[in-house]
């Protein structure tokens, strides 16, 4: 227990660290020691909202892959590869076109698309055999694709100029932060962790078998309602604020059981907080690595990412 | 303790199970037999409620099955269920540890009494030195008695076993239905086993049923049902039927 208490502690600092970093580093230099107001406005009205929703994001990715990785018994599922971000991206562009600048309009449609992925991947992957790998990962693939076309679909119609903008944010971007986009992700990672931990050992034993679970006591039904819920608002909310930011669930949970083993309760909680970290160093990485231009923060995940699926399942 | 009755069990358009009834009473030990596809699994999963029965009603301790949260009747009845995989490492202890769900709070960390629970519970089944263990490292039999140790450690009194000696070598076949007897014996409890072989239930079984293609065939104690008609129709196996010299039970021999 010691250890890995340790090893939350030592998480929280690399938080803080990574944050303080990520505010003071980026295209333009500022000083805090003498504040100038063109600093001042870039410091509090840009980079500080955006490091902060970034943090956020990550937490929320890394909560909901966890999680569904633990109840769909598989390693490799992830929001963005399930289709569940891209549920969720539909839903922003539809909240977008039909209903404009409706306040909320956009993280509730995001969080209704990103439900409906969910339960269209997961019923299309179950079968009486039950869920292996690869139809799991195929019916992803297939709701991916499916949902891309009809994004596509969407953004061809909207005019050029908006087009840019949209290309960038699907493939995940924070440029676009805002203090109240940071409010509304951070109450749902904040959210998150605290439901989805309270159904970290039903996860514990979902996650060595349905049927076992259910034997030993575990509401099957109830908790995949839980947890399927819990990750299409974490997802919904991620996505309506920045995008699709890939691999941030697959890469994160992963490191953190090679550290702690598969426990839930630890793996949980600690994803939230590996996963802030992660998006907030990626993106420092996307501002600066070719300033004054910028990449979005997706490409830098997923170039990460996708080497790692790759080994993950010829390992499988 | 635990009371079938004239349950029926569908898979989509056929039944599987049709009409059996089971009375299990304190202390009691029964065989469930019959060969593959006859029904045996169905029947242990229409028990604990992992089927529901399309007619006909299952009583637990009195009130109905379905009337009962998961937890509560998890904290009566442990499963002994055929292998499975999964594909997180998980230890040993952990694994067993499981077994202890439906006692604890929902965040649920352990306490000291669910680990000295769960230690007794491997050492019952000849596993002291497996705590640390991986799950996927073990072989069949030594996973198959981890299982039974989670089972134990469940504390349940109702015991429903599903072929927990199909992958166990001679000596530990032995220890888990003396295990298991000694329980009933003793401790109160009651035991569901699902075998291939006849002898062993013979040998520790109050009471034996036999099912074939989704029905009651015979049912009562070893003399009765292993007749070498019964044997005949069911298995299509011919065979011979004397007494253990050793025990004075009845002993089967096939004739291949």
């Amino acid at each position: 227990m010691k250890r890995a208490n340790y090893i939350f502690l030592l998480l929280i600092a690399g938080l803080a660290a990574a944050l303080v970093a990520a505010m003071l580093l980026g295209s333009e230099r500022v000083s805090v020691f003498e504040m100038t107001e063109q600093g001042r406005a870039i410091l509090f009205d840009i980079r500080i909202p955006r490091v902060l929703l970034g943090a956020c994001v990550g937490a929320s990715l890394a909560l909901a892959g966890a999680s569904l990785q633990a109840l769909l018994r598989n390693p490799l599922a992830e929001p963005y590869l399930l289709g569940v971000s891209n549920g969720a991206a539909l839903g922003t562009l539809l909240a977008f076109v039909l209903l404009g600048d409706v306040a909320g309009a956009r993280p509730v449609m995001a969080f209704a698309g990103a439900a409906i992925a969910t339960f269209a991947v997961y019923q299309m992957a179950k079968s009486r055999a039950g869920m292996n790998v690869e139809r799991l990962v195929l019916s992803g693939v297939i709701i991916t694709t499916f949902l891309s076309s009809i994004i596509v679909l969407l953004t061809s119609l909207l005019d050029a100029a908006r087009l840019r903008g949209y290309t960038f944010w699907l493939l995940g971007d924070l440029s676009q932060a805002t203090y109240n986009g940071f409010y509304l992700t951070l109450a749902a990672a904040a959210a998150g962790t605290i439901v989805l931990s309270s159904q970290a050992r039903a996860l514990n034993l979902m996650m060595i078998g349905e049927r076992d679970a259910f034997d030993h006591g575990v509401e099957v039904g109830r908790v995949r309602i839980i947890i399927f819920g819990a990750a299409s608002v974490l997802v919904g909310t991620s996505v309506a604020a920045s995008g699709s930011v890939g691999y941030v669930g697959l890469i994160v949970p992963h490191i953190v059981r090679l550290v702690v083993g598969s426990d839930n309760r630890l793996v949980v909680p600690m994803s939230a907080i590996a996963g802030a970290i992660f998006v907030v160093l990626a993106d420092t990485v996307a501002r600066t690595a070719i300033a004054p231009r910028e990449l979005p923060v997706g490409a830098i995940t997923a170039l990460i990412g996708a080497p790692l699926f790759i080994f993950l399942l010829r390992r499988n | 303790m635990l009371e079938a009755r004239n349950i029926s069990v569908r898979y989509g358009p056929c039944d599987v199970l049709r009409e059996v009834s089971l009375s299990l009473s304190e202390g009691r030990m029964v065989a469930l037999l019959g060969p593959n596809g006859a029904g045996k699994t169905t029947l242990l999963k229409a028990l604990n409620g992992t089927l529901p029965a399309a007619a006909g009603s299952v009583v637990l301790d009195g009130r109905p099955l379905a009337e009962l949260s998961r937890r509560e009747a998890a904290r009566r009845v442990a499963v002994v269920a055929q292998e499975n995989e999964t594909k997180f490492p998980v230890t040993v202890l952990d694994f067993v540890l499981s077994g202890r769900f439906a006692h604890g709070g929902a965040f649920g960390w352990e306490r000291a009494e669910d680990i000295s629970v769960a230690e007794r519970a491997l050492a019952e089944c000849d596993l002291q030195n497996y705590a640390t263990r991986l799950m996927n490292q073990l072989s069949g039999g030594e996973r198959q008695r981890v299982v039974l140790a989670r089972a134990l450690a469940t504390e349940a009194k109702i015991l429903l076993l599903d072929e927990p000696t199909a992958n166990l070598d001679l000596a530990h076949q032995a220890m888990i239905f003396r295990l298991v007897r000694g329980r009933c014996d003793t401790e109160g409890f009651a035991a569901v086993v699902i075998t291939h072989d006849l002898n062993l239930a013979a040998e520790f079984a109050d009471e034996l049923i036999l099912l074939h293609r989704g029905g009651l065939f015979a049912a009562g104690a070893a003399e009765e049902v292993l007749s070498e008609a019964n044997i005949a129709e069911v298995f299509g196996v011919r065979s011979l039927r004397d007494a253990n010299p050793a025990t004075g039970k009845v002993r089967i021999t096939p004739v291949f």
